[in-house]
């Protein structure tokens, strides 16, 4: 600065520079602000002395530590423990307690289940399931009465835990035949045998022909596993065809497609990725989801 | 130039005060640095009224902590509380959920409006006498003046070089005033934990680390802003000096001083006459009185915290010198125009802000205590599950899912029935309730408890997409009902 320009009118200093005739008074800090500002700075050298701060060479870590030696990291799995060691407790109840009503009957417990089970849902099962547990074509709806494998608390650990057609040497498994792509039956064969299967849920309207053609390919083909009246085998995971519930989707197209190409719906396996009261506890969420089921089904007892 | 000054007389007995209002508008420079003001010590009602005034509300303010009240075995005892942990307060017969925070909201806006009320007839009272910033400054300049003397010997400690006279002055000075603001972060906290548990458990380090910190919090704004900022404080960073501007109008009484008696003002010589001059004899008692640091003459100035001092030290000074007192009083802007010209004074206290004021406050009381005396002890919420909206299940029937929140503000533990009026042929199962209780339910003291319940309405009942559904809740025992609506929802008819 060669020379001072001061402002004619107030007498203070400018900065000296000029826009279209306007300069910009020097006017002084506000002392309070000054001050906040140098102690700001005295903090930060307190703070680089403290905190990790400045890159430094490899060997260092490749930062200054600070001599507290604090670390987010470090920090972040503490709390990670100390959290998880605060639901130990629950955690070691859900363990012990195996059955529904010994969990239920805990109020606490019964609550720290839901809870764990919903956030899990939402971690591993909602992808597929939906974040309400609604299911999706293909995807089965977890809040009906509908259980393909069994609604009560075991059972649906059981898959839970195993899966339904996954890599696990215990899963649930079948298999239904894609009757159209494998060649079984053929296109027409197809349409009869759907619009029997249609009818056996209330469908009308179907040809008498067509219904007896299909009923006669029924007795044949999908007995077997889904009952002589459709009313499925859980043990097999064959779904009841008299009811209102399509896992497939229920319009005639939908029924069609699911008999040429013969679904194959794989759930994974949960043991060894979750821990076992995990498994519990999102066996308990799911339980309470509205569809649970009192007691196992004897077996067999399907087709009531 | 000061020696000659120092010999000034305003008036046979009355010294004239070698001193320029530090806070004087026409003086003052935006970077000016803060000069100290010394108040000297004025005797008279307005002081008296301010020292009973202090104890009251210091008083109010240490003791409240200790009032009991009894509120049965579920809640505490503490008549004013602020309980975070137990998300509850407490005042006396009220007690607030967090729910009903809209009952704060109601507080604070009548006490906003009061203040409102009270700015439009009387001006700055709040400054002047009941701000916490008025009460601790001037207890601290209390202890100030204890330690240091009255004014000219402040500032002669003040510019004394340092002596172990000064230093256990100054050192006992900010001793006590250390020990009063620990003692009103120490009272704070007692607010807002059990004050008996608290204060046995503070001393020892058992209290938890909150209280420790807004009693260090506390501790230290009320020794910088009562000790070192002062009038600081009402000056720059109160908002509350811009917005009275706007509170208050030409007929609300101000401290003032009277332009038509006092001018023009000058010393008074022994024997002269009092004719074709002012009574005011230019001592500047009331410039050395002002904790401000502003001359009252000047007129209302936005500095002025109207807290009186000024009053009582000219009133003194006008019975030395044998004139009628109040040529410094409250008096309003309107009157001191009339006076002028000649006219009587008028006081005008009906107002229209005034009654607006005062109305807005009267319907906002009104509407508080409505709430308060009505305020239910159950209180019902129901809420439909929105994923998925609906359930199908096999047999085509449709089941919705709800929570139901039942509030329970009473302190004991209590028993509710619940009916539900819904589409024909609904069934209900309340999760993890024993079907064998029906639709009666529990719900501790003091707590609000949710149940998840699942009503199916068969297919045949199904006409529309959206019926209606009325939970109504009712406790044992107790006529009271409350109810709460929601619909049920379903594809459709099949």
């Amino acid at each position: 600065m060669s020379e001072k320009h001061i402002d004619q009118e107030t007498g203070t200093e400018t900065t000296g520079h000029e826009w279209d005739g306007i300069r910009e008074l020097d006017n002084p800090l506000p002392r309070w602000w000054l001050w906040i500002f140098y102690a700001c700075i005295a903090w930060s050298v307190v703070y680089w002395v403290l905190m990790p701060a400045w890159p430094a060479p490899p060997g260092m870590q490749g930062f200054t530590e600070g001599v507290i030696g604090n670390s987010e990291r470090v920090n972040v799995a503490e709390d990670m423990n100390a959290l998880q060691s605060s639901r130990s407790d629950h955690f070691a109840q859900l363990q012990a307690a195996g059955s529904y009503d010994a969990i239920e009957a805990d109020p606490a417990l019964f609550r720290f289940a839901l809870a764990a089970g919903q956030s899990n849902f939402a971690n591993f099962c909602a992808t597929c399931h939906g974040a309400g547990a609604q299911g999706f074509t293909g995807y089965p709806n977890l809040n009906d009465d509908v259980w393909l494998w069994g609604g009560s608390f075991d059972d649906i650990r059981t898959t839970l835990q195993y899966g339904i057609r996954s890599d696990h040497a215990e899963t649930r498994y079948s298999q239904m035949p894609a009757f159209g792509a494998d060649g079984l039956l053929s296109r027409e064969e197809i349409r009869n045998v759907r619009d029997y299967v249609l009818s056996l849920s209330g469908g009308t309207g179907f040809d008498a022909a067509a219904l007896n053609a299909g009923a006669e390919i029924f007795a044949s083909q999908c007995v077997s596993c889904h009952g002589d009246q459709g009313q499925g085998d859980r043990t097999q995971g064959a779904p009841n065809l008299t009811d209102a519930i399509w896992l497939y989707g229920g319009s005639p197209e939908q029924v069609e497609n699911t008999i040429w190409r013969g679904p194959f719906g794989v759930m994974p396996a949960w043991e060894g990725r979750l821990n076992d009261p995990t498994i519990t506890a999102l066996a308990t969420y799911v339980y309470s989801l509205g569809g649970g089921e009192a007691e196992t089904a004897p077996e067999g007892a399907a087709g009531e | 130039m000061s020696t000659a000054r120092h010999n000034l007389i305003s008036a046979p007995g009355v010294p004239t005060h070698d001193v320029e209002a530090v806070n004087d508008a026409k003086r003052r420079e935006l970077y000016k640095k803060r000069e100290p003001i010394y108040p000297k010590l004025v005797h008279g009602k307005f002081r008296f009224a301010k020292w009973m005034f202090m104890a009251l509300a210091l008083g109010a303010y240490y003791f409240i902590p200790f009032l009991r009240w009894d509120r049965g075995l579920s809640a505490p005892d503490q008549a004013v509380l602020v309980d975070f942990e137990g998300r509850r307060f407490y005042f006396f017969f009220i007690e607030i959920w967090p729910q009903e925070i809209y009952y704060i909201s109601g507080l604070l806006i009548m006490a906003a409006l009061l203040l409102f009320l009270v700015s439009a007839l009387f001006g700055r009272v709040w400054c002047g006498y009941a701000c916490p910033q008025t009460v601790w400054t001037d207890l601290f300049i209390a202890i100030e003046r204890l330690f240091e003397g009255d004014r000219n010997k402040r500032i002669k400690l003040d510019r004394a070089k340092w002596s172990f006279n000064k230093a256990w002055r100054k050192i006992g000075k900010h001793s006590v005033w250390l020990v009063i603001a620990a003692a009103t972060g120490g009272a704070w906290i007692l607010y807002f934990h059990d004050a008996f548990d608290t204060l046995s458990h503070f001393f020892t380090g058992g209290s938890p680390i909150s209280a420790y910190l807004f009693f260090g919090i506390l501790t230290f704004t009320t020794y910088m802003l009562a000790g070192t900022m002062r009038e600081q404080v009402c000056i720059y960073m109160c908002p509350w000096p811009r917005i009275q501007a706007a509170m208050t109008d030409r007929d609300a009484l101000n401290v003032a001083y009277r332009v038509d008696r006092g001018e023009p003002r000058g010393a008074h010589k022994k024997g002269e006459s009092w004719d074709a001059r002012g009574d005011c004899i230019d001592c500047k008692a009331c410039v050395v009185a002002c904790p401000m640091g502003i001359d009252i003459r000047e007129g209302s100035q936005l500095e002025c915290i109207q807290c009186a001092l000024c009053i009582d030290a000219c009133d003194d000074i006008m019975k030395k010198v044998d004139r009628p007192t109040g040529l410094i009083s409250y008096d309003t802007d309107i009157n001191i125009d009339r006076r002028r010209e000649g006219l009587k004074p008028i006081y005008r206290f009906l107002r229209p802000r005034v009654l607006v004021y005062a109305i807005s406050l009267a319907i906002a009381g009104s509407i508080m205590v409505f709430g308060l005396t009505t305020r239910a002890s159950l209180d019902v919420n129901a809420t439909r599950d929105r994923n998925p909206n609906f359930v199908q299940l096999s047999d085509g029937s449709v089941r919705n899912g709800y929570t139901l929140k039942i509030i329970n503000r009473t302190h004991e533990d209590r028993e509710y029935t619940i009916r539900i009026d819904g589409p024909e042929g609904l069934e209900w199962r309340i999760l993890g309730q024993e079907e064998t209780r029906g639709l009666i339910v529990d719900v501790p003291a003091e707590r609000t408890q949710d149940f998840r319940i699942f009503l199916t309405v068969p297919r045949e009942a199904i006409t529309v997409t959206n019926q209606s559904v009325l939970f109504t809740v009712s406790p044992e025992g107790s006529e009271e009902t409350r109810t709460a609506e929601t619909v049920f929802l379903s594809g459709g008819s099949q």
